[in-house]
């Protein structure tokens, strides 16, 4: 075997490497729990990873662009406590559109600060985020808000079949698949997030993209928080607490990378069921609760880990050559 | 092997440039340059590094704004203000780095500035029509490749060619080439070449920037020969010669710039060796030797190899076989603290970005690399007070011109004292061996002095140096030996006694001379 051709093999492994680690996950849980691999179960796994799953493919346009945004737990806190206090017994497509539109002016907040003022993704959202919370907090007054009957019905109502969070969490991936692909908007994102200065060349205007996605993330996060909040029943004072790190992880275990301009929408769905399994798995298997995060932050290191091999590796294959070698 | 040429007839310009001026910094970079350019035709400039080539095409892209000077466009003024100006005006500019988003594919590239929509006003792309119109520019090209495919799959000769279809589906009239076939094969260069010829067949005009003299002098129908921003040289290609064009490129004597060459190399074990070193796509059977008090030149055009053979040598880059010996002892698997243990010190060719903390006073800045030279007792702490003393010391014999070198941060310095803070922090370790690589690039011509005068006492004290430089007179005026690299290999060296500007200059365009094309 040449060298060039395990190089080849170590990038496909590298590429696939989510999948093979769902596949063994699977297989050991199943293996170790009848229950686990059930249809029930694996219909339970997706209900209950829509909210991530929601929320990670609004992170996903930002990481495209190769930024961050930490904030995402905090603006899904402050939204939804907002419906939680102000909203009940309204129709919950209000409660919706309410929390939709404050995580977009979230969202904004972190995209002016960012894109105008200069600060960098990282800094701006880890602000963001102790100010979210901390308006959540004060607006409950750290009390356990209950949400309206409405909006718990809607986490128990089943439309053909499937339950509703799943539904808005499939409307979500559609749109967010859709722009991506096929819009002029979602292929200069793509651009944007391989060489923003090219992209500059080329007439893109980089600053609305990278303000933009940042306003996107915002809207998933409060969306998602309303899909949660129609599981949980109530806002207590932990309501979105370190959300930001399973969501990154759901898009970066999906083959979306940290250094922007390669992944998309339907790893990152992948992504948030894998997450899902391994805590689904775990409870299958009667594991001692506080394994779990040790477990998952495993997982999510692998992921990292494998992007940045994977950055690397494809960096040297692209490296300019001076010589052209021949043969 | 020479294709025919499409020759046009001569007819009223497309673009005439006429007295074009710039500035940097107060530095003037371009005088009165001027030429034309016609339809269908090709228009070749050349220069050395430095000579105001990139200036005049990033005026004429609208990366820059002219000081003084017009542009006519058929007949009407342009005046770009950015680079959508002249893509609207129909210039399309091919970058040697070139502009392709390699995450994307073909298509996807070639309409990344606009796609066509499916409907009006929506924002969804017509994705059949892109494949069409794709398909249509791919064959117009001649390139066989499916428009879906990812342009990181691409080789450096299709990514190429996809530039020159973008060109085309922006209905560009000028297109201009900077060194397009610097990491081109022969087969991919031949390629590019007819492609080119058949712009000129559509009428299109074209702009053909390179160091490779046997190619201008085949694809061009006229030549434009730049040095120190002025126009040296204008003629119809056909009347011009390999030699004639290096001898109006160069034709410069050397002034009183440099400090003489008072000191000697030293018998002896030389400081470092270097065995047939290789890295393949990089550099090749690199050998060589720097004695004792010795400074050695590296000569060469930018991507010639001279760069990365200095950051093997720090290891910052891996090599795959040869030797590196430092003062007899070889040198495996260098990484640059092995490097800096060995007595290496390394000054890199962009210092913004490698080579200083910008936000750092002068002290900290001179002090980093030898902190653990000073570092000692319980607990291995700085000493502080020795250590500001010798950095005091060092600023001062590099004269860095500050008062306060605690007070002072980098950024605040002009180029040429940043450049002696990089070299004062590497002479605070008295290294055995110093890597220089572009001393002096951006530096004004006083700072220059001081900068050559520094590596002359250095050599004097028994330093082995070695110093990377794209103007061949700055080596000629301070080196011992002149090496020449050209294509990751050396192809000459020359001792002082045998310095000539021509020589060195033809060496580095080995492969035009020799072969007259490739």
């Amino acid at each position: 075997m040449s060298p060039a051709d395990s190089r080849k093999i170590r990038l496909l492994l590298l590429q696939n490497a989510p999948l093979i680690l769902f596949l063994v996950l699977v297989l050991v849980f199943g293996s170790l729990s009848e229950r686990f691999l059930s249809p029930t179960n694996f219909m339970n796994i997706v209900t209950q990873a829509a909210h991530i799953a929601i929320i990670a493919i609004g992170m996903t346009f930002v990481l495209l662009v190769a930024g961050i945004d930490l904030s995402v737990g905090a603006n899904m806190y402050a939204s939804c406590i907002v419906v939680a206090l102000y909203m009940k017994g309204w129709n919950p497509v209000f409660g919706f559109a309410v929390a939709g539109f404050l995580g977009l002016l979230f969202g904004a907040v972190n995209a002016f600060v960012i894109t105008r003022l200069r600060v960098p993704a990282f800094i701006a959202t880890l602000a963001t985020l102790f100010v979210g919370r901390a308006i959540a907090l004060y607006l409950s007054g750290v009390k356990m808000i209950p949400f309206g009957k409405e909006i718990l019905l809607l986490g128990r109502t089943t439309w053909l079949g499937l339950p509703v969070p799943i539904w808005i969490f499939l409307l979500v991936f559609v749109i967010a698949w859709v722009t991506l692909r096929l819009t002029t908007y979602g292929r200069q994102v793509y651009a944007v997030g391989a060489d923003p200065e090219a992209a500059a060349k080329a007439g893109i205007d980089v600053r609305r993209i990278l303000f933009s996605v940042y306003c996107i993330a915002g809207v998933c996060a409060a969306i998602g928080g309303l899909v949660s909040a129609s599981q949980v029943a109530a806002a207590s004072s932990t309501f979105g607490f370190q959300k930001e790190f399973p969501v990154i992880a759901a898009a970066v275990l999906g083959g979306t990378s940290l250094f922007g301009g390669r992944g998309g929408v339907v790893g990152t769905v992948f992504g948030a069921i894998l997450i899902q399994t391994v805590e689904n798995g775990l409870v299958m298997i009667n594991a001692d609760p506080y394994v779990y995060p040790l477990v998952v932050s495993a997982i999510i290191f692998i992921a990292v880990l494998v992007d940045s091999l994977r950055t690397g590796m494809l960096e040297r294959l692209e490296r300019r050559k001076i010589r052209v070698e021949t043969a | 092997m020479f294709q025919k040429q499409v020759q046009a007839p001569v007819q009223a310009p497309l673009l005439a440039v006429r007295g074009l001026c710039k500035s940097f910094f107060g530095v003037q970079v371009l005088h009165d340059v001027g030429f034309e350019l016609a339809p269908g035709r090709a228009l070749g400039l050349i220069g050395e590094n430095g000579s105001g080539k990139s200036t005049t095409m990033n005026i004429l892209g609208g990366i820059h704004q002219p000081d003084r000077g017009e542009m006519v466009l058929d007949g009407q003024p342009y005046r770009p203000k950015g680079p959508k100006d002249a893509e609207a005006a129909g210039i399309a500019f091919i970058h040697q780095e070139l502009n392709l988003f390699k995450n994307l594919s073909i298509e996807e590239n070639l309409f990344i500035g606009g796609f066509p929509k499916l409907v009006r006003g929506l924002p969804f792309i017509d994705r059949r029509k892109v494949r069409t119109r794709a398909k249509e520019l791919l064959a117009a090209i001649d390139l066989d490749l499916d428009p879906a495919t990812l342009v990181s799959r691409l080789s450096q000769g299709e990514r190429q060619l996809v530039e020159i279809a973008k060109a085309l589906g922006s209905d560009a009239r000028i297109v201009i080439f900077d060194e397009p076939t610097t990491s081109l094969t022969a087969r991919e260069t031949e390629r590019l070449f007819g492609q080119i010829q058949r712009l000129k067949g559509r009428g299109i005009a074209i702009v053909y920037i390179s160091h490779i003299l046997s190619d201008v002098m085949r694809l061009t129908d006229d030549i434009v020969v730049l040095r120190d921003g002025h126009v040296v040289a204008t003629a119809p290609t056909r009347q011009m010669t390999v030699d004639k064009l290096i001898t109006s490129m160069v034709g410069r004597t050397i002034d009183q710039i440099y400090p003489p060459r008072a000191s000697r190399p030293r018998e002896g074990q030389p400081v470092l060796e270097v065995e047939k070193l290789t890295q393949p796509g990089m550099i090749k059977d690199v050998s060589f030797q720097v004695r004792q008090g010795e400074v050695v030149g590296i000569s060469g055009l930018m991507g010639s190899g001279r760069s990365e053979m200095a950051r093997i040598l720090f290891g910052l880059d891996p090599y795959a076989s040869g030797r590196i010996l430092v003062d007899g002892q070889p040198l495996e698997r260098p990484t640059p603290e092995v490097a800096m243990a060995r007595g290496i010190a390394f000054l890199t060719e962009d210092r913004r970005a490698e080579g200083l903390m910008m936000d750092g006073p002068i002290a900290d800045n001179l002090a980093l690399p030898s902190l653990p030279n000073f570092a000692g007792g319980f607990g291995r702490l700085i000493e502080r007070t020795r250590l500001g003393d010798a950095v005091e010391r060092t600023g001062r014999d590099v004269q860095v011109n500050a008062r306060d070198f605690v007070q002072t941060l980098v950024k605040n310095l002009s180029g040429g004292n940043q450049q002696k803070v990089v070299i004062g922090k590497w002479l605070l370790r008295s290294p055995r061996l110093f890597i220089l690589d572009e001393p002096t690039r951006g530096i004004d011509v006083g700072a220059k002095y001081e900068v050559y005068k520094i590596i002359n006492e250095l050599a004097g004290q028994g330093t082995g140096v070695l110093v990377i430089s794209s103007e061949i007179e700055e080596l000629i005026g301070i080196c011992d030996r002149i090496l020449v690299m050209s294509h990751g290999e050396i192809r000459a060296g020359y001792d002082r006694a045998k310095f000539d500007r021509e020589r060195i200059m033809r060496s580095a365009m080995w492969d035009s001379v020799t072969k007259g094309g490739r």
